[in-house]
């Protein structure tokens, strides 16, 4: 018996093993990458001694300036634009009791997240090219507007858990002391959500940053963003330049991620 | 009568909503919902000469799919190479789902089963990856795979292989991929279904001599069958319409359905059949969501 003795219900043999492999195969392939953006050496092949080397070289690279430049505009504009959408949609789907059509609107604003992206990326390219040749215009205000489309449900999904989770009684006390509905929804359900709406444009924000194909079909010539310009680079040889950008850019991912649970763990 | 009014108010509310989800519903109509109405239309129409369409009803987008005319004597064939492409992304994509479950089903039970404090450390572990950038994911792990690579670098230097492993541009680099990619959507449902799991019932199977294996086979997979399903489904959706890991890992000759969309628009310039080849992608993954949502009713509101 005592072959038995730390026998448990929750153990299956192997498992553990398993799970273990499981996490080092999912992190060592990102530690690898941040490691090498530190390379000193002129490949990624050869390990040169620590140095930041090709965050100087990605610092200096104009391409990679307007790069994270355009990112950032865009980013920015499609996760306001999103946010303040979603959060009035949230303010409308919740709490309000249903009402007809309501399904229809919550599967319009979930939507992204059900077409494959390359159907959605060619679309547009479809859409696009022709108002870009009726009009004439070429600007950033394509990405924004596919951004800021697929970016809804990232913002609208937060706000809404955080609408649901607040109970109505302090709108109702402050209406019952005679503040407009305007002054209600000033001074008590915008800061009571404001958590969700801040974690919603995070989210927003990071889901913007980060894509890739709708982008690359969307954008005009001369257009990159971050990641199309890796992916861009990636056709001629992998440089420890990427690797710099992709830690960068990592950095910046984990960063908000860490802040998005802080802000949306408040629920006890 | 009080209905008269009450049916005022509720009208003023249903209208009210509607306009505060307006700009919402508009911004989704401009920038995904119209523009995919127009690829319905044009998976409807005749390819222009060089890309675009030509404004005539056309069967021939959805009919390409499938089959194929000869140029010279006008007979129906199957289109193989069409049908090659699909059968490489239906299986990569059901491998996909198989490795991501085989890794995936212990990691979760694994995290379900630490001490309740500890869970939501394992669990942001298991999130982070998920929400890094797809395309930085699929160079960490082509760093590994490729030629002068982490794999092969050790590989070698412990004598086990003279050659590397050439991976890279094969279909094992994008099944590799893609189950690094997605397992975190495998391991997310897995464990809500498991962390509800009643671990006495394992306790009374092993009271009444039930083997391990008995106990994982006629106890466990029955009750988290949901969660299996819906990870199943959450990895076999994304992996049927990948378009950036087959693209970077696969190389050119290693095509998904996503790719040869792509293709349609780019150098095959056939707009028509690309935009058929879009549609039956969504109706595909539509049927694989629509059996979420029935399994996940099933299970009940907290699925």
């Amino acid at each position: 018996m005592a072959k038995r003795k730390d026998f448990s219900v929750t153990r299956l043999p192997g498992f553990a093993t398993i799970a273990l492999t499981a996490f080092v195969a999912l992190y060592l392939p990102i530690v690898t990458l941040v490691v090498y953006s530190f390379n000193g050496s002129e490949t990624v092949a050869i390990w040169g001694g620590f140095s930041l080397r090709w965050y100087g070289i990605a610092w200096d690279n104009t391409q990679v300036q307007e790069a994270t430049l355009r990112s950032l505009i865009i980013a920015a504009s499609a996760a306001g634009i999103a946010t303040t959408v979603a959060t009035m949609a949230a303010l409308a789907t919740t709490r309000t009791g249903r009402f007809k059509g309501e399904t229809l609107i919550y599967v319009m604003i979930n939507q992204p997240l059900m077409v494959p992206e390359i159907v959605t990326a060619v679309a547009l390219l479809i859409v696009f090219a022709a108002v870009k040749v009726a009009t004439g215009y070429t600007g950033l205000g394509y990405l924004i507007l596919a951004h800021a489309a697929f970016c809804i449900p990232f913002a609208y999904l937060p706000i809404r858990a955080r609408l649901e989770g607040m109970d109505l009684s302090l709108e109702i006390a402050a209406s019952d002391l005679y503040a407009t509905p305007w002054q209600t929804f000033r001074r008590v359900t915008l800061p009571l959500m404001m958590p969700g709406v801040i974690a919603g444009a995070m989210l927003a924000f990071v889901i913007s940053l980060d894509d890739v194909i709708i982008t690359e079909f969307v954008k005009s010539a001369g257009q990159d963003t971050l990641p199309t310009y890796m992916l861009g680079q990636l056709r001629r040889a992998v440089t420890p330049e990427v690797n710099a950008i992709s830690t960068a850019l990592l950095g910046l991912t984990v960063l908000m991620l860490t802040a998005f649970f802080i802000l949306t763990r408040t629920r006890d | 009568m009080a209905s008269q009014a009450e049916e005022i108010a509720e009208a003023a509310r249903v209208r009210r909503n509607w306009l505060l989800s307006a700009p919402a519903l508009t911004v989704l109509a401009l920038g995904a919902l119209g523009p995919l109405m127009v690829v319905l239309i044009y998976s409807f129409l005749e390819p222009g000469d060089y890309s675009g369409v030509r404004w005539n009803f056309s069967l021939d987008g959805w009919f390409q799919i499938f089959f194929q005319r000869d140029i010279f004597d006008d007979t129906v064939g199957l289109a193989d190479a069409h049908l090659r492409i699909f059968w490489r992304s239906v299986k990569l994509s059901l491998l996909t789902t198989l490795t991501t479950f085989v890794f995936g089903f212990p990691t979760a039970w694994f995290i379900a089963t630490q001490p309740r404090g500890r869970r939501a450390l394992w669990l942001f572990l298991i999130t982070i990856p998920f929400w890094t950038n797809l395309l930085i994911r699929t160079f960490a792990i082509m760093e590994v795979i490729r030629n002068q690579g982490l794999l092969n670098s050790a590989l070698m230097a412990l004598g086990l292989i003279e050659q590397p492993l050439q991976i890279m541009y094969t279909d094992t680099a994008v099944l590799i991929g893609m189950t690094y990619v997605y397992l975190p959507l495998m391991v997310l449902p897995l464990y809500a279904s498991i962390d509800r799991f009643d671990f006495t019932l394992i306790e009374a199977a092993y009271d009444l001599y039930a083997s391990r294996w008995r106990v994982l086979r006629r106890i466990v997979l029955p009750i988290v069958k949901p969660g299996i399903i819906a990870g199943s489904i959450l990895v076999f959706v994304p992996s049927l319409g990948a378009y950036v890991t087959p693209r970077v890992l696969g190389g050119g000759k290693n095509m998904m359905i996503g790719n040869f969309i792509d293709l349609q628009f780019g150098q095959g310039r056939n707009w028509p059949l690309g935009s058929a080849l879009s549609m039956l992608l969504l109706l595909i993954v539509g049927a694989a969501l629509l059996a979420y949502v029935r399994v996940s009713n099933r299970e009940g509101p907290h699925g």
